[in-house]
């Protein structure tokens, strides 16, 4: 199978919601009837207003809560999922390695195989040279590709990300979300990226949907029209802007 | 040498005014010793201190290590279940709350005068804070990081060994500080009663009205009680300085 991206092999997971609800103290409904899918190897933005409820929607697909209603079904049933959040939240206590390494130890792969998979997540984000460093010894930048090193570590299927960039500079930034689309590309695992900003989500993603301000109503869902090859170039394409152009115009319609 | 200066120098100051101050006869000497005459009974009765110095330091090390391991321990079970914590902590209050003077007389009947009473005395009025401070931490746990070990399979065990507990160290070391100074206390008012010590070095020079003697043993255990602090900020340096902001050591 080949994915929209080129990849050879698609390793991602494809998803399908199906009239997802969920529902917080037993009356304050936050996602009502949500029916979404998901190709497998797509990357996708998730826009919308601040407690519209994208942060329950990634709890829910990541299978740390249950929807109170419908269901989230996954091909294939079993895989690997990987969540990075809006700050590092790496472990002070251990080396830019053992945090790296620390998803592989808590599922009992040895010493040896860890650090050797560890290292080579760390330098797919460029943080070869600080393996030995403390998170207090690092930049948030810095902190952040750790963050980034430890998800991809297990080589995950699904990746979940909530406003991963949002706490950092804007040249950080623009590096990062190079970096990460360049991930995506080579590894084609299903990417579902949480963000406020209208221009990252056009940068990144091939497809975006917005939520409206209430019970998660999918406002817009569409197909980015970018070329897959996304660089630092492409920031200042008038394609990009047009795509822009529509995003907001969906933010702000009520 | 220049984080020891600054609290030396007030200490200097008022050593000198209180001397000034009682040999110039301003402050009755029965009641203040001027900073010679403790100097003195220090020397004077360097044996006998030193005797009494090393049971007390004895028994307050015993009692604050029972107070560690054991407070450690119980805010771990507390930790574990919210019904858990509803039922056993109202308990667990009740060591700090308890009168200590009073219940002495009581730790005499049941171990009997001597060491046992006195390690019991420091242990009951230096668990608490342990108990209150990594229950604290253990619960205080980054839900993020909670999230993420549930991610990858993490039993609970392993959670408290690797996140839980390691997160929480901070605030353990937090409780110890207070627990160390209080295990000192603990164990003075348990000699008081019923053991010997730097507590019945002073119960006794007090009735002789030795006041130098009474000062000396008194200087005595505040340096205790400031060692064992010291041993923890050291323990704290060297655990937390890779990571912990206010241990960063520059
Ligand atoms: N555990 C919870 N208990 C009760 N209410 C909750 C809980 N978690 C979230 N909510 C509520 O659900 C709504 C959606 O929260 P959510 O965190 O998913 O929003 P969000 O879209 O991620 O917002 P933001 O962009 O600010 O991160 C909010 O109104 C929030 O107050
Ligand atoms: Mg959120």
């Amino acid at each position: 199978m080949i994915n929209t991206s080129g990849t050879k092999t698609t390793r991602g997971v494809a998803l399908r919601l199906e009239r997802v609800r969920r529902v917080f103290d037993n009356k304050f409904v936050v996602i009502e009837g949500m029916d979404l899918r998901i190709d497998a190897g797509e990357f996708l933005a998730v826009l919308g207003p601040s407690g519209c409820g994208k942060s329950t929607l990634l709890r829910m697909i990541a299978r740390l809560a249950a929807p109170d209603d419908g269901r989230i079904i996954a091909e294939p049933e079993q895989f690997q999922t990987a969540f990075v959040f809006q700050d590092a939240h790496l472990l002070p206590w251990r080396t830019v390695l053992n945090n790296a390494a620390l998803p592989l130890e808590l599922m009992g792969i040895g010493r040896e195989d860890r650090n050797a998979k560890a290292r080579t997540a760390l330098a797919q984000v460029g943080l070869a040279e600080a393996e030995d460093r403390y998170p207090a010894q690092l930049s948030g930048g810095m902190r952040m590709r750790v963050s980034l090193a430890r998800a991809l570590v297990t080589d995950p299927r699904l990746l979940l990300m909530d406003e991963p960039f949002a706490a950092l500079d804007e040249i950080t930034r623009f590096n990062l979300e190079v970096q990460l689309r360049e991930l995506w590309q080579r590894r084609g695992m299903t990417v579902i990226f949480v963000t406020h900003s209208i221009s990252e989500a056009a940068f990144l993603a091939n497809r975006a949907v917005v939520l409206a301000r209430r019970k998660g109503r999918i406002k817009l869902d569409r197909r980015l029209d970018l070329p897959p090859e996304r660089t630092n170039d492409l920031r200042s394409d008038p394609r990009l802007g047009y795509e822009m152009k529509l995003l907001m115009g969906a933010m702000e319609e009520e | 040498m220049r984080k020891f200066l600054p609290p030396l120098i007030p200490f200097v100051v008022i050593t000198l005014a209180l001397e000034w101050m009682v040999r110039s006869g301003l402050v009755p000497s029965y009641l203040v010793p001027a900073p010679s005459a403790v100097l003195r009974a220090l020397l004077d009765n360097r044996e006998e201190l030193a005797a009494a110095m090393t049971k007390t330091s004895a028994a307050a090390l015993i009692g604050f290590a029972l107070s560690t391991l054991a407070g450690v321990a119980i805010a771990v079970l507390l930790s574990s279940s919210r019904a858990i914590q509803r039922a056993l902590y109202p308990y667990a209050v009740f060591f700090q709350t308890v009168p200590i003077i009073a219940i002495a007389p009581l730790l005499v009947i049941w171990f009997g005068y001597g060491m046992k009473t006195v390690v019991a005395s420091a242990f009951i009025v230096s668990i608490f804070p342990v108990i209150a401070n990594t229950l604290t931490g253990l619960l205080s746990t980054d839900p993020a990081l909670r999230d993420l070990f549930r991610l990858y399979g993490a039993s609970p065990a392993i959670t408290l060994v690797k996140l839980r507990f390691p997160a929480a160290l901070p605030q353990i070391l937090t409780g110890l500080r207070v627990a160390s100074g209080l295990a000192v206390i603990g164990a003075i008012v348990g000699e008081f009663i019923g053991g010997e010590g730097l507590g019945s070095v002073v119960d006794i020079a007090r009735t002789q009205q030795r006041v130098d003697k009474v000062f000396a043993a008194v200087l005595l255990a505040s340096a205790l009680g400031l060692a064992l602090f010291g041993l923890i900020n050291l323990i704290s340096a060297l655990t937390l300085r890779r990571w912990h902001a206010s241990e960063q050591l520059q």
